[in-house]
């Protein structure tokens, strides 16, 4: 294990950002809120004072009177490391950003972060509210990417990004990176997996244990995550979405970007189909992914799948057609009710399908020994 | 004078037998009830004084006491004014009744002293034979429905001076015709021809109908899933005529006897911002919900996740037991409640559903309200079927299959079921145990085992799989489940968890 310590003045950056926590909230809200990079590019006395003026002096005398031993002592209490942008830890694709974070506090497995390279590295980024087609999407880019090697970064969010997590949790290749102490499970509902990554993955985030999200901690999220990977896939969002920043932050690092296309109808995809109509990679499955960041020519993931009976494979077209439910499966193929539904249980069961909980049926990219997940 | 009468003061659905003692003695005139009665009750001071005077009798200006034995039964509503005014009669010596102790009555007056009918008066005939009484004297109205009754002589009056007649013999009323107890839906009930197309959530019906199982339909709204669970009744197999009376019985103690017996089995479809005591019954006096109401019939929950938790909640326990048990400081009352459980859900609050680009729902409305799926009622319920907006071809196409055609099929498979586990039982009810020992082919089991291995189904998902498979064979006359019917009921059970 390296060593965990990192210089006390970059760790200071994280607890003097903590605690301008809701002084940077009051100025950068709106438009400015997804800025709030460009406010951390400032010096400790710069943001400060630009922030906070009042309190400016007494906030940087507070930090500054932190011992080196009780950072170190507040990082061991949350079972957290560090590493500051002057070791050896500290990633190097993060040193191209101007507005890097000086200090990273992580949870979990180090080795995740000493071997991180960003061509073996995807950001995957997307809506909270996505639809069930992004849900298996982002799981299965997730699964697929962490089976091939990669590392899956994600925000732990609702949506995508829990999905890309979940897919990429049991290969243990996913670091999470959050917008409030790498201790704080944010979403709450999130627990289990925060606590599933911080076991089998890493944690990571530039703020001390125990800091509270703000708005702007988002964005300042977001940047992180642009920079480590090579690539940032996002699967599914609005126009006007969050995950919108990290691909323009993606974009400004000269980082690959890559969309997943969806319906042009779909409000959900309007996102990443904009992206794909300015140029971004076409990203439909793991290899894509792969063939953009490495160059083509490696070899598939999935081989060809193998000849189905004619009902299974009538029945296969009709979901790719887009009918998710028994009823319109059978409509549209011509199998009685039964038989129909008796056709999409065996695909389901060879992993061609998954169902949701409100029994709609949905292609999987592939069929995969591990059944469904979600 | 004392003199006693016998009467019932319902409580549930069951009759409880209140003896009336009656004592008129010299004294200031006064008229007293005691023994715990109701406003009701007491209010029966008036419309019995009334009722005398305007027969022709004398009210005594004396002192009358009516006790309402026993003493501690809280007693209510106005059935025991018959009663009261014939004890009164014997006792003032107005009427010479030696017979009085041996029959029952019940029934309301009217000021001008005419009979109204009274709630429950099945419950209250039976009990009254099982009190041993030769006949019940009750209002002609009730008359058919007490006749269902066996064993117990039933005399109609229609008013209060018909009383000396009957006592004196020289009018002896014909026993009433019995209420005809209709086995079958009603001619012209909903049929199941009208859901056209929409193959798999007509497969979805007769499989549940077939072996009682609960049924989730989830999807958009105005996609048939309302008018899908009103035609369950037309394919469910006919009512028993044990099962009739109890029908009957319920209806009767809950006054909805008037019209006839709606005949075959109820529907019942409450709306979903019902209370908890609404639903399963509760309320002081206690009285039974719609759970009970839905008894060998069935319940119908539309927009489950819009209903209260606590409604929900409150209907588990007894959709296992099949009876709802409400405790009170008074005492413990059961009440049958057999039903079939079908419910219906929209995908989101909205309805459109995620995939529906006008669909406005946060992630987190939608997540709650899937919540409500997931939590409370759903593990009582057995196969899911999604159900979409039926295309404009399926709407102006054939009429579908009759409900007539598709209830062959099911009686077939009850009582294939019948045969196998005993009388009254179906597939949905089989203990674990039972629904392990099916004989299953070589191909059924390796597809069950290896969805048990893959998606770490729980066991009561295991077992619960068997039980449709079971059913889909009977429907299909298989003497093991086959590879093809396990598949079938892996593709109909519920996709979360348990």
């Amino acid at each position: 294990m390296a060593d965990p310590r990192a210089c006390p003045d970059c760790l200071r950056r994280s607890w003097l950002l903590a605690a301008l926590g809701p002084y940077i909230e009051k100025i950068a809200t709106g438009e400015v809120g997804s800025r709030s990079p460009e406010l951390l590019r400032l010096s400790n006395e710069d943001l400060v004072e630009v922030v906070a003026p009042k309190v400016a002096v007494a906030m940087l005398a507070r930090v500054e009177a932190l011992s080196e031993e009780r950072l170190h002592e507040e990082l061991l209490a949350a079972e957290c490391w560090a590493c500051c942008r002057h070791g050896a830890l500290y990633p190097d694709s993060l040193r191209d950003a101007a507005d890097a974070p000086w200090a990273l506090i992580g949870r979990g497995d180090q080795r995740l972060l000493e071997e991180l390279e960003p061509f073996g590295t995807v950001t995957i980024v997307g809506a909270r509210r996505a639809t069930s087609y992004g849900r298996e999407i982002a799981r299965e880019l997730g699964q697929d990417l962490a089976r091939a090697g990669m590392v899956v970064v994600s925000g732990l969010a609702f949506g995508i990004d829990a999905c890309a997590h979940r897919g990429a949790i049991d290969g243990g290749r996913t670091i999470a990176v959050l917008g409030c102490g790498p201790d704080v499970a944010y979403p709450a509902s999130h627990r289990s997996l925060w606590r599933q990554i911080c076991e089998r993955g890493l944690v990571l985030s530039e703020f001390p244990p125990g800091a509270t999200p703000w708005r702007w901690t988002f964005p300042a999220r977001n940047r992180i995550m642009a920079a480590l990977a090579g690539m940032t896939v996002v699967v599914e969002a609005a126009t006007r979405s969050g995950s919108l920043i990290t691909t323009d932050l993606a974009a400004d690092l000269g980082r690959d970007l890559g969309a997943v296309p969806g319906p042009v109808t779909s409000r959900a995809s309007a996102g990443p189909n904009a992206l794909l109509a300015a140029g971004a990679h076409v990203i439909r499955d793991a290899q894509d992914v792969l063939d953009a960041l490495l160059g083509p020519g490696r070899e598939r993931i999935e081989p060809a799948r193998p000849d189905l009976d004619p009902d299974l494979e009538a029945a296969l077209a009709a979901v790719e057609a887009g009918h998710c439910t028994c009823d319109a499966v059978a409509t549209a193929t011509g199998l009685p009710g039964p038989a129909a539904a008796a056709t999409l249980s065996r695909l389901e069961l060879l992993g061609y399908l998954s169902c949701s909980n409100l029994g709609t049926y949905l292609r999987t990219l592939s069929p995969s020994a591990g059944g469904r997940a979600l | 004078m004392l003199a006693t009468a016998r009467t019932f003061t319902l409580d549930g659905i069951s009759a409880r037998p209140v003896r009336v003692e009656v004592d008129v003695h010299r004294g200031l005139p006064n008229f007293t009830i005691v023994g715990l009665p109701d406003a009701a009750v007491r209010e029966a001071r008036e419309r019995v004084r009334a009722a005398l005077v305007n027969c022709g009798f004398e009210f005594p200006l004396r002192r009358i006491v009516v006790n309402l034995a026993p003493a501690s039964l809280r007693k209510a509503g106005p059935g025991m004014d018959l009663a009261i005014a014939a004890a009164l009669l014997s006792a003032s010596g107005q009427l010479e009744w030696e017979g009085l102790a041996q029959v029952a009555l019940a029934g309301e007056l009217a000021l001008d002293g005419s009979t109204r009918a009274v709630q429950g008066a099945l419950a209250i005939a039976e009990a009254a034979r099982e009190g041993g009484a030769e006949a019940i004297v009750l209002p002609a109205e009730n008359g058919p429905e007490a006749a269902l009754a066996d064993g117990i002589g039933v005399v109609p009056v229609e008013a209060l001076g018909q009383l000396p007649a009957l006592v004196g013999g020289e009018w002896d009323p014909p026993r009433p015709r019995p209420l005809p107890l209709q086995l079958d839906p009603p001619a012209g009930a909903p049929d199941l021809a009208d859901l056209r197309g929409q193959p798999h959530l007509r497969h979805a019906l007769e499989v549940a109908a077939a072996g009682g199982h609960s049924l989730l339909m989830i999807g958009p709204p105005g996609a048939g899933k309302s008018l899908a669970a009103s035609r369950l009744p037309s394919i469910l197999p006919p009512l028993a005529v044990g099962e009739a009376l109890e029908v009957a019985r319920i209806a009767s103690a809950c006054g909805r006897l008037e019209a006839g017996l709606p005949g075959g089995r109820p529907f019942r479809a409450p709306h979903h911002t019902i209370s908890a005591p609404g639903l399963v019954g509760g309320g002081a006096p206690p009285r039974p919900g719609e759970a009970t109401l839905a008894h060998r019939g069935v319940l119908f929950l539309d927009e489950l996740c819009e209903f209260r938790r606590d409604a929900l909640e409150a209907l588990r326990a007894p959709l296992e037991a099949g009876e709802v048990l409400i405790s009170r400081a008074g005492g413990r009352r059961s009440l049958p409640c057999r039903f079939m459980l079908v419910a219906a859900a929209n995908p989101c609050p909205c309805g459109r559903g995620e995939a529906d680009p006008d669909c406005s729902c946060s992630a987190y409305e939608v997540q709650r309200y899937q919540g409500k799926l997931s939590g409370a009622l759903a593990d009582r319920i057995d196969i899911l079927a999604a159900v979409r907006q039926p295309s404009a071809a399926e709407i102006g196409g054939a009429p579908g299959e009759p409900s007539a055609a598709v209830r062959e099929r099911v009686c077939a498979a009850r009582e294939r079921q019948e045969s196998r586990l005993g009388a009254g039982r179906c597939n949905a009810g089989m203990t674990p145990a039972e629904a392990r020992a099916c004989p299953l082919t070589a191909e059924a089991a390796a597809l069950l085992a290896e969805l048990y291995a893959r998606q770490r189904l729980s066991g009561r998902a295991h077992d619960r799989a068997l039980r449709l498979a079971r059913t889909i064979a009977d429907l299909e006359d298989a003497e093991s489940i086959g590879e093809e019917q396990m598949a079938q009921a892996l593709q109909m059970r519920r996709r979360d968890r348990g």
